[in-house]
C-alpha cells in the first residue's frame, strides 16, 4: 500500500475492485467502515459478483472477469472529459507535460504499440521513451541525437535504449505528443458504450460509478480524497500488472497519491506477503527490490550501470531520483552476506551471486519440474499441489521429481500427491519421488516480524511451544545449511565459496535468533562514522539509524535497505505498541516500525501544492516549514527534508523523474507505456477494440500435454472465476474443526437464470470443467451474480470459493468430491509479475 | 459464572415477591446490532461458540452463507442472511446478528412454570438457570423471537445469556469484543438507543435510507437488544424480524386471567364442599333406598 489500513478513515471516496475487504480482510475494513461512519465517505465496489462487501457499498457494478482495464480507462476518459481531475498536481507532479518521441505509436485499432515483434513475442521498446529536449524543452529532431552517438566498432550489438536524461517538455500540455495528450487520445476509444459492450456494466451503472468517484474533483476541489483498494482479483490475471497501472494513473489523475486517505492500496492475502516481497521471495528480487544480476551485466559495475537510474526531467525541475544511491544499497547487501569476504578488490564478492539467465517464477517452476529440470522441491508452508494453477500439471510435475520435502503443521495435498483421487495403485507403483514430511511451527509457536499490506513491521513473540518433534524453518534452513557447508568443506566442489563465506555469526548457528537476524537486517557500521548533516556519531559495529548512512565503500553492512532503521541502538523498534495519535489521522509513529524510515503515507509531499502548503488544511500530513527551512509535519517527509518548494523538486522520489508516471517508457513493462484492455487467455468474446489482436501479445502459453487453452468454440462457453471466503483460509482451514462447522463443504455459486436453465436447484451436484480439468460441488443458486450482456449477447459467469482439497476433516469423512479448485485454472501468467490467471477462464457447467 | 453483583428482579415460576425487588434501580444494559454495517463475517458466532466453551455440531450445505437454519441448544448467536430484490432492480443482502433479545417483559419467563428456572437481573439481562429448568418447553411457545433451544438428551433449554458472566466482572460480551467493523456495540440502553438514532439519521441524512430506524420492539417493553435497520418498516426482510412482537396470547391468558380463573374455581369448589358439609352435613342414609338382606323383588 501506498497508505496504509488505518489511514483509510480518512477517505471521502473509496472505489473497491478486484477485491473483497469485508470477506478476506474483515479486520482491516473497519478502517473503511470507519470512513463512512465518521466523514460520511462513499463506498463503490466493482466485482463480478455481489459480495459481503458490496452489500456495505453506496454503489455496486457488476463486472466480467479481467475486464477492469476497460471499466478504470472509461473513468480515466470520463475524468478528462468531464473536467474533473487535479490539474496543479497533474502539471507539476506526474509527466503529463514529458512530450513523446514522435516514433512512438498508440496501439489503437491495430491493438500493438510501436516495435512489436510477432516471432519472439515481445516488444522493441526504444520508441517508448521521451523525446530528447533543448534547453528550452522543445523536441530536437531525432536525426540529430544520432549523429551525436558514439561511434561503435562493427558487431558490437547496440546497447539497450536509455531514458532521455534531457526530455523534451511541454507545460501548457498542449504538444499531441505530450503525455497528456496521448493519454487522453488512447482512452478516448473507452467510451461509456463500449465499457457496457466489454464489462457488461450498463452504461448507466458505469456513468454513476464514474460520476461519483471523480466527484472529489468537481467544480475544482482539491480538498477531497479518494482511495483505490485492490486484491488478487486485480493481480490474478495475464493483464494484472496493468489493470493496477490503470488504477495509479487515475489516482494519479485525481490527485489522490500521497494524500491521507488516497493512494493505491494492496490488500495482501498473508500475514507475512509483504515481508516475504520486501526481502525477495522472487526470483528477480534481491532484498529491498535491488534487481537480480543477469550474467550480460558481465560485473558489479556492469550490474550497477544496468540497474542504476539516472535522473530524467525538465530543466527547471529538480528529481531526487533515490535509486541512485543503489551501489550503496548494493554493496551494503554483499558485506552483510559475505561480510569480510566482499572487497572492492573482488568487486564485492559479484561472482558469488546467481545470475538469473531466465524465468524462475512460479509456473516456470513448475513446468521444469514437468521438464525434468529441476529434481526436487523443498515446500515449506506452501501447498503447491492444492495452489495450482492446473492442478494435474503440478502433480504430474512431482511425479518426475526425485524428491520432495515438505514442512508443514497438518498432512496436506502436496505430500500426498502420489495417492491422489484418480492415481492407481498401478501407477503410485511407477512414481519413485521420495517423499519427506517434516513438522514445522504453527503461526503461534513462532517469534519474527509479520510484514503487514501498511508496511509495518510488528514483532511478535511465541505465545504457545511446539508440539511433539516440530522444528523451527530457520532451525531447520540453518541445520540443512550447516551440513551442505560442511560437506563443501570436506569435499571440496565446482565453486564452494559463495557457501563457505556466507556470513554466518549466530548465537547459536543451528537455530538462528530471529531477533539476531532482524539486526543484520538493519545493518551496522564497520567503522566510527558521522553524518554531516545532523552531527551525529555512531561507534564501530553499530547499528545503523536509517538507510541515510549506507555507503558503498564496504564500511556498512545491510540486509535489506527499506528496512533499516527498524532495529537501531534504541532496540528493536517492531516492538513499540505505544498507540498514540497526535494528528488523529492515524499516523501512529511509535506503534511498530514501518518501511521506509518509519512514513506512513508514501510521497506525501504531494499532499502539499507547489508552494508547500496542504491541499486539504484539515488533513494536514507534511508541510514545508519557512523559518526552519526544512519539510515537517505529523508524519516523517517522503522527502528531501531540505529541499525549498521553489526548487520544484518531484514527490515521486523513486521514479528517475521525480513526478508520478502517466507514461511508463521503456522497459517498465513488457506490453505498454499505457495499460490497454486485453481479453484474459480465455474469453467468450474477441477483443471489441480490436479483434484481430484480441489478447495480450506479448503473453506465453506452455507447451507440455497438460497444458491446454480452450476457446468458446471447444465449447466452454461460461465464464469462471476463483476466490475465498470470510471462514476459511486457503487450504489449511479444513483442517479445523470451527471452520469445518461455519462453511462444512465446497460450493459453486450460480446464477439463478442459469441454474433454471440446466434444472438445478441449490444442493444439486454440479461439475465444472474446462479444458483442463473439473471441479464437482453443491451448486448454490443466488441472485448475487446476474446474466450480463456481453456486445449484446447473454453471457453467464460462475465462481467458486478454493478451500477443499483431498485431504481434510470434510474429505476425510468423504464428504466431498475431493476435487480441487485449480484443477480447472490455466498455468498462463501476467507477463511483467508472472501471476498465474486464476480469475478468468471459461468452463462447462453440468448437473452431476 | 460469577453473578455476584447481579441483582434478580423477576423470577419465573415463583410464589410470591422476589427478594429485594424495585428497592434499587440499575442501568439498563443493551447491544446495539448495526445491521448496515454488519459483514456477515462470524467472528461473533466463533466468539459465542468459544467464550461459552459449547461442543462442535455438524452443519450441511444449505444453499446459503448462513452456517445453520437456527440458533441451537448449542450455538446461541447466528447472523440470518437474506438476499432481498428492491423494486428497482437492485440488490440488498441483509446481514442480522440473530439472539436472545433481552425483552424487558420476556415472554419466556411469563410462560416458564418452574421457579427460578427464567431470572431476569435488574439490568435487564434475561438468563435461564438450567439447575431448575423442567425442561417443559413452555419457554419456547413465550417467545416471539423463537430463540430457547431444547437439549433434547439433557432436556434442559440454552439461549444467550449477555455474558453475565463477563459484564458481571466489567467487561463486554464476547460477540460485542470480537467485531471487526465496530457494528456491535455495548453500554447502556440510554446510550445504545442515542448511538442508533445518530447513525439512522446519518443514514437518512447522507446515504439515502428515507426509512433507516431503530428497532425496539414496544410490545415487549423494548430489548436488552436493539437494531439500526436500512428500512425499519420492513423488519421481515432481515431474517424473519417480526414486526410487532409481543408475549402470545395463549400465555398472557393461561399465567393470568386463566390462571386466576383456575385459582377461583379451586377455591370455589373447597369452598362450596365446605359450605354444602355444613348446611347439607354428610351424605345420610334413606331406608327405602337400599334393599334389605334377604328381601324379594
Amino acid at each position: 500500500m501506498t497508505n496504509g489500513w488505518v489511514d483509510m478513515k480518512n477517505a471521502d471516496m473509496m472505489l473497491i475492485m478486484g477485491g473483497n475487504p469485508a470477506e478476506n480482510h474483515p479486520c482491516g475494513f473497519k478502517w473503511a467502515i470507519e470512513a463512512k461512519r465518521t466523514r460520511n465517505a462513499k463506498m463503490i465496489v466493482v466485482d463480478p459478483r455481489f459480495t459481503r462487501t458490496a452489500s456495505v457499498a453506496d454503489l455496486f457494478c457488476q463486472l466480467r472477469v479481467a475486464t477492469d482495464i476497460a471499466f478504470l480507462g472509461g473513468v480515466i476518459r470520463y475524468a478528462i472529459e468531464n473536467n474533473r481531475y487535479a490539474k496543479d498536481y497533474l502539471l507539476n507532479y506526474t509527466n503529463a507535460a514529458f512530450i513523446v518521441k514522435d516514433t512512438f505509436k498508440l496501439p489503437e485499432d491495430e491493438g500493438l504499440y510501436s516495435g512489436y515483434d510477432a516471432k519472439t513475442l515481445s516488444y522493441d521498446k526504444a520508441t517508448w521513451n521521451y523525446a530528447n529536449g533543448d534547453a528550452a524543452g522543445k523536441p530536437l529532431p531525432e536525426a540529430h541525437v544520432l549523429t551525436a552517438a558514439p561511434h561503435l566498432a562493427p558487431g558490437t550489438p547496440a546497447p539497450p535504449p536509455s531514458l532521455t536524461e534531457k526530455p523534451a517538455y511541454d507545460f501548457t500540455l498542449q504538444n499531441p505528443n505530450c503525455v497528456f495528450q496521448l493519454l487522453r487520445k488512447h482512452y478516448s476509444r473507452y467510451t461509456p458504450e463500449m465499457v457496457e459492450r466489454i464489462t457488461g456494466v450498463p452504461k448507466e451503472q458505469f456513468l454513476k460509478a464514474a460520476d461519483l468517484f471523480t466527484s472529489i474533483r468537481k467544480d475544482g476541489d482539491t480538498k477531497k480524497v479518494g482511495t483505490i483498494i485492490y486484491a488478487v482479483g486485480w493481480t490474478q490475471h495475464t493483464s494484472g500488472t496493468q489493470t493496477i497501472r490503470t488504477a495509479a494513473m487515475l489516482q494519479l489523475l485525481l490527485g489522490n497519491v500521497g494524500r491521507a486517505g488516497g493512494g493505491v492500496n494492496a490488500l495482501r492475502g498473508h500475514s507475512n506477503i509483504q515481508g516475504a516481497t520486501d526481502m525477495a521471495g522472487i526470483f528477480d528480487n534481491l532484498p529491498g527490490y535491488l534487481k537480480v544480476p543477469v550474467p550480460a551485466d558481465g560485473s558489479f559495475e556492469g550490474w550497477m550501470k544496468r540497474i542504476t537510474p539516472k535522473a530524467s526531467k525538465p530543466g527547471p525541475w529538480e528529481s531526487f531520483n533515490y535509486w541512485g544511491n543503489t551501489s550503496k544499497f548494493g554493496v551494503s547487501l554483499l558485506k552483510a552476506m559475505y561480510g569480510d569476504a566482499a572487497t572492492k578488490q573482488n568487486d564485492w564478492a559479484y561472482d558469488y551471486l546467481p545470475k538469473v539467465d531466465r524465468n524462475y517464477s512460479w509456473t516456470y517452476l513448475w513446468d521444469n519440474m514437468y521438464n525434468g529440470i529441476v529434481k526436487g522441491l523443498f515446500a515449506f508452508g506452501m501447498n503447491g499441489v492444492a495452489i495450482g494453477p492446473d492442478t494435474k500439471k503440478n502433480i504430474d510435475a512431482l511425479k518426475k521429481a526425485d524428491w520432495l520435502v515438505v514442512g508443514e503443521i497438518y498432512p496436506d495435498e502436496t505430500s500426498e500427491f502420489w495417492k491422489s483421487p484418480g492415481i492407481t495403485t498401478e501407477e503410485m507403483k511407477t512414481i519413485q519421488t521420495t517423499v519427506y514430511r517434516l513438522p514445522c511451527a504453527g503461526f503461534a509457536e513462532k517469534d519474527g516480524t509479520f510484514t503487514n499490506s501498511a508496511r509495518w513491521l510488528q514483532w511478535k513473540n511465541t505465545a504457545l511451544p511446539m508440539p511433539g518433534n516440530c522444528r523451527l524453518d530457520q532451525a531447520i534452513v540453518a541445520q540443512i545449511f550447516l551440513k551442505v557447508r560442511a560437506l563443501y568443506q570436506t569435499d571440496g566442489g565446482k565453486f564452494p565459496d559463495p557457501i563457505l563465506k556466507l556470513t554466518w555469526n549466530y548465537t547459536d548457528p543451528a537455530n538462528p535468533s530471529l531477533a539476531e537476524v532482524l539486526k543484520e537486517i538493519n545493518g551496522k557500521t564497520f567503522v566510527d562514522a558521522e553524518d554531516p548533516a545532523t552531527k551525529q556519531q555512531l561507534k564501530a559495529n553499530q547499528q545503523l539509524p536509517g538507510f541515510a548512512w549506507l555507503k558503498d565503500d564496504g564500511t556498512t553492512a545491510c540486509g535489506n535497505w527499506i528496512y533499516c532503521g527498524a532495529y537501531t541502538e534504541a532496540g528493536n523498534l517492531t516492538m513499540r505498541r505505544d498507540p498514540a495519535d497526535p494528528s488523529g489521522m492515524g499516523v501512529h509513529q511509535n506503534w511498530a516500525w514501518s518501511w521506509p524510515a518509519n512514513r506512513r503515507v508514501l510521497y506525501n509531499r504531494a499532499s502539499c501544492n507547489v508552494d508547500g502548503k496542504p491541499w486539504d488544511p484539515t488533513r494536514r500530513q507534511v508541510w514545508w516549514s519557512e523559518a526552519a527551512q526544512k519539510w515537517v509535519g505529523n508524519d516523517v517527509p517522503d522527502f528531501k527534508a531540505d529541499s525549498k518548494p521553489a526548487d520544484h523538486m518531484g514527490p515521486f522520489i523513486m521514479n528517475p523523474e521525480g513526478v508520478g508516471r502517466l507514461f511508463a517508457p521503456l522497459g517498465a513493462f513488457a506490453d505498454g507505456p499505457f495499460p490497454e484492455f486485453y481479453e484474459p487467455t480465455e474469453s467468450p468474446v474477441d477483443n471489441l477494440l480490436h479483434p484481430q489482436q484480441s489478447r495480450n501479445p506479448v503473453v506465453k502459453r506452455f507447451k507440455t500435454p497438460d497444458d491446454k487453452y480452450a476457446t468458446p468454440k471447444d465449447g466452454y462457453t461460461i465464464v469462471c472465476t476463483t476466490y475465498r471466503l470470510t471462514e476459511h483460509y486457503h487450504y489449511w482451514t479444513k483442517n479445523n474443526p470451527m471452520n469445518v462447522q461455519l462453511v462444512p463443504e465446497p460450493f459453486v455459486e450460480i446464477p439463478e437464470e442459469l441454474a433454471q436453465e440446466i434444472g438445478l436447484r441449490g444442493g444439486d451436484k454440479v461439475r465444472i470443467s474446462s479444458i483442463r480439468g473439473e471441479y464437482v460441488a453443491k451448486a448454490m443458486v443466488t441472485k448475487r451474480i446476474k446474466p450480463m450482456l456481453i456486445d449484446g449477447k447473454k453471457t453467464y459467469q460462475v465462481g467458486f470459493p478454493i478451500h477443499w482439497g483431498y485431504r481434510g476433516i470434510a474429505e476425510d469423512e468423504g464428504k466431498t468430491s475431493k476435487t480441487l479448485a485449480n484443477l480447472v485454472t490455466p498455468a498462463v501468467v501476467d507477463p511483467n509479475a508472472y501471476t498465474p490467471e486464476f480469475k478468468g477462464f471459461l468452463v462447462k457447467v453440468e448437473k452431476a | 459464572m460469577s453473578q455476584a453483583t447481579l441483582r434478580i428482579q423477576k423470577i419465573s415460576g415463583h410464589a410470591g415477591s422476589v427478594p429485594g425487588q424495585d428497592t434499587q434501580r440499575d442501568l439498563q444494559v443493551c447491544k446495539l446490532v448495526d445491521t448496515t454495517t454488519c459483514i456477515g463475517c462470524k467472528a461473533c458466532e466463533v466468539a459465542c461458540v468459544e467464550w461459552n466453551s459449547m461442543p462442535f455440531s455438524p452443519t450441511t450445505f444449505d444453499n446459503t452463507y448462513q452456517t445453520m437454519p437456527d440458533t441451537r441448544w448449542n450455538y446461541w448467536n447466528l447472523i440470518l442472511f437474506n438476499e432481498h430484490e428492491r423494486e428497482d432492480g437492485s440488490l440488498q443482502w441483509l446481514m442480522r446478528k440473530h439472539q436472545c433479545m433481552h425483552c424487558a417483559e420476556p415472554g419466556c419467563l411469563e410462560a416458564c412454570p418452574a421457579d427460578g428456572a427464567i431470572v431476569q437481573y435488574s439490568n435487564g439481562v434475561v438468563d435461564f438457570q438450567q439447575s431448575s429448568c423442567i425442561g417443559c418447553g413452555y419457554c419456547i411457545t413465550g417467545c416471539p423471537f423463537n430463540i430457547p433451544k431444547l437439549n433434547s438428551v439433557t432436556k434442559r433449554v440454552y439461549k444467550c445469556s449477555l455474558c453475565t458472566d463477563r459484564i458481571s466482572e466489567g467487561l463486554e460480551p464476547a460477540c460485542i469484543k470480537s467485531c471487526p467493523t465496530g457494528c456491535l456495540h455495548f453500554g447502556t440502553k440510554e446510550d445504545m438507543l442515542d448511538l442508533a438514532g445518530q447513525r439512522a439519521r446519518q443514514l437518512k441524512e447522507h446515504y439515502g435510507y428515507g426509512n433507516a430506524g431503530v428497532y425496539d420492539p414496544p410490545g415487549v417493553g423494548g430489548t436488552g437488544v436493539i437494531y439500526v435497520l436500512h428500512d425499519a418498516t420492513k423488519p421481515e426482510l432481515y431474517g424473519g424480524l417480526p414486526a410487532n412482537p409481543s408475549i402470545p396470547f395463549v400465555v398472557k391468558l393461561w399465567k393470568h386471567p386463566l390462571k386466576w380463573l383456575g385459582n377461583l374455581a379451586i377455591a370455589g369448589g373447597l369452598i362450596g364442599l365446605f359450605v354444602h358439609y355444613l348446611r347439607f352435613g354428610p351424605k345420610a342414609r334413606e331406608d327405602e333406598d337400599i334393599p334389605p338382606v334377604g328381601a324379594q323383588p
